[in-house]
């Protein structure tokens, strides 16, 4: 199944980045070809191999509830464009109210 | 704002609600789910962040010990399995309530799933199906600046991330039909009784005005004698659990009206308004594509069987077992009992009695002058301003004869009105009844000279002729004088 210039393009949209129509069909075959050899290694792996979920095999990594450091509002606040009152300040958005 | 109603009775003979209930807890740990910052309400905005909650570059979670606990007795309470084998999904969006571009959440594998709770109404149980419980982190606050406060105005927003991260269980229930026309009440009951589990179970403040517990309401009409599910909208914004009862009957009322008129239910999000109406939110026919995926940076959760039934003995008493030993334990009558469940009272009544009252007394405040209160200024009956411990306390005022009964109500007054517990208000406002006999029987002795036909009918045997000699004693005493010593004072004077 080969992914369309279409299916790219909503993919861009959702990831909020912009592309041309040249991107478009440049890239199309290439993201096919990735899909299409993570595919290839699903059909290799059989019923007996379990999902892997990361090069070490691990589970149940837990922190105990004990609070430690965070950063002070200047230290949270120094990488922001613009802050206000001690808060990030962003422009008006549009389409959900929070 | 209003959109075309259908009278509830008609809109209940034409179509049968299938309710779909999302409710948020907002669990009360010390840390936040993936990183150590407090999880406290209320701080300086921003104090509480961290490279992990603010999603700066290469900063790696760590999940909370603490709030899988929480996650785990929670599904066993609501009586689910626990997955052997789970994993954190991200959920993509853009919305700067949380600065990774994702929330991290769960997706296809929750920790717990399948389960069932029931909840009583006029007496009778009535089963809720669980689909899932799962864990997820909450957002950070923004505020709007503009015009009016609200989005739609708004110039600016400010952000505040010390909530986003805190550990979150999102509950979802499965369709839930065959509620009829109680469907709203059966709603509202549900999320009352998660409340007072998560309050059991201690794994959260459930503060619906906080937002420690939070309810998404969908509801969708079926015709009568159809089997296939209607279009659903979902409502946000539902903070109380009166709002909830409201605005289900308000959403029946409305998709009635457009179903009958030909129309079609359009899916969407629909907000809540407390002035009594929804308001369509965006349109849910682009629907949204998440994107979810494995979280790479979070290893799985496998909880060992032997965790899970150390766990399951933490649990506490399931809501039957405990309404029917309270029942017992304080003698209420089925319909008694019925009424304080019905009103959300139980666990006030409950601490009413823990703090000294007796059942039967504890009862009467909470139903009668308390529940009066509280329908009047339209709050919830634990929202009245008089906590159980004062209601204990009143009580005891009066048993010790230091009030009567109409004193007690200007008592409850005062504390409603924040002037301190009861015996402080008695003492500030000089509320106890004279007890002083010399005071009393020299308003006796004044009584008896105004109201002489009255004195002598007495004396010929009419004891009714009573009353109006004991009125003019406590209108001389501004009603602050117990009416049995009176009488008795009366009695021996004539």
């Amino acid at each position: 199944m080969a992914l369309s210039a279409q299916e790219v393009e909503r993919l861009a949209k959702l990831a909020r980045i912009d592309l041309t129509p040249e991107e478009l069909e440049r890239l199309a075959p290439q993201l096919d070809l990735i899909i299409s050899s993570v595919a290839t290694v699903s059909e290799v792996a059989g019923e007996d191999v379990g999902v892997t979920t990361h090069a070490v095999e691990l589970s149940n990594v837990f922190r105990d509830d004990v609070v430690g450091s965070s950063l002070s509002s200047e230290a949270a606040l120094s990488g922001a464009p613009v802050a206000e009152d001690g808060r990030f300040r962003v422009p008006r958005i549009l389409g959900e109210e929070s | 704002m209003s959109e075309p109603l259908m009278d509830y009775d008609e809109a209940m003979e034409r179509y049968d609600p299938v309710l779909g209930l999302e409710v948020h807890v907002e669990l009360s740990t010390a840390t936040k789910m993936f990183c150590a910052c407090s999880n406290q309400f209320g701080d300086e905005p921003n104090t509480n962040t961290c490279p992990v909650c603010l999603g700066l570059p290469g900063a790696l979670p760590v999940v909370n010990g603490s709030a899988v606990e929480a996650a785990i007795r929670i599904g066993l309470a609501l009586n689910c399995q626990i997955a052997q084998w789970c994993r954190f999904a991200r959920k993509n969006y853009f919305y700067p309530d949380m600065t990774k571009n994702f929330q991290t959440s769960q997706y296809d594998e929750p920790i717990a799933f399948d389960g069932s709770v029931e909840v009583e109404l006029d007496g009778r149980p009535f089963a809720v199906p669980i689909e899932r419980a799962h864990m997820e982190e909450d957002a950070g606050k923004l505020t709007h600046f503009g015009l009016s406060g609200r989005i739609q105005d708004a110039d600016y927003s400010l952000i505040d991330y010390n909530r986003a991260g805190t550990p979150l269980i999102e509950i979802v229930t499965k369709p839930v039909f065959g509620a009829g026309a109680d469907a709203p009440r059966v709603a509202r009951a549900y999320v009352a009784m998660l409340r007072d589990l998560m309050k059991a179970l201690g794994v959260s403040d459930v503060r619906m005005e906080q937002g420690s517990l939070r309810c998404d309401a969908n509801v969708s009409l079926m015709p009568k004698g159809s089997v296939e599910l209607g279009t659903r909208t979902e409502t946000k914004n539902v903070n109380s659990l009166r709002s909830i009862e409201r605005a289900l009957t308000y959403e029946i009322r409305r998709q009635a009206a457009v179903l009958a008129s030909g129309g079609k239910v359009r899916q969407e999000t629909r907000h809540w308004h407390e002035e009594g109406f929804t308001s369509p939110g965006r349109s849910k026919e682009e629907a949204e594509d998440y994107r979810y995926f494995p979280e790479p940076d979070l290893p799985p959760v496998a909880p060992s069987r032997e965790w899970v039934e150390q766990l399951r003995a933490t649990l506490p008493e399931p809501p039957a077992e405990r309404r029917k030993r309270l029942a017992a334990e304080w003698g209420f009558s089925a319909l008694e009992m019925r009424d304080v469940v019905n009103a959300d009272a139980l666990d006030l009544v409950a601490e009413t009695v823990e703090a000294g009252a007796g059942p039967q007394a504890a009862r009467k405040w909470w139903m009668t002058d308390l529940a009066r209160r509280a329908n009047e200024a339209g709050v919830e009956l634990a929202e009245v301003g008089v906590s159980p411990a004062q209601v204990a306390q009143l009580q005891e005022l009066v048993e010790e004869g230091v009030v009567n009964d109409s004193l007690a109500r200007k008592v409850l007054d005062g504390v409603v009105a924040g002037e301190g517990d009861p015996r402080q208000v008695v003492e500030a406002r000089g509320l106890a009844v004279v007890s002083n006999d010399a005071v009393l029987e020299e308003a006796v002795e004044k009584a008896v000279a105004a109201n002489a036909d009255a004195a002598q009918k007495v004396r010929d045997g009419k004891q009714q002729a009573m009353g109006a000699i004991i009125g003019a004693v406590m209108r001389e005493l501004g009603g602050k004088a117990d009416a049995a010593k009176v009488r008795e004072l009366i009695v021996k004077r004539l």
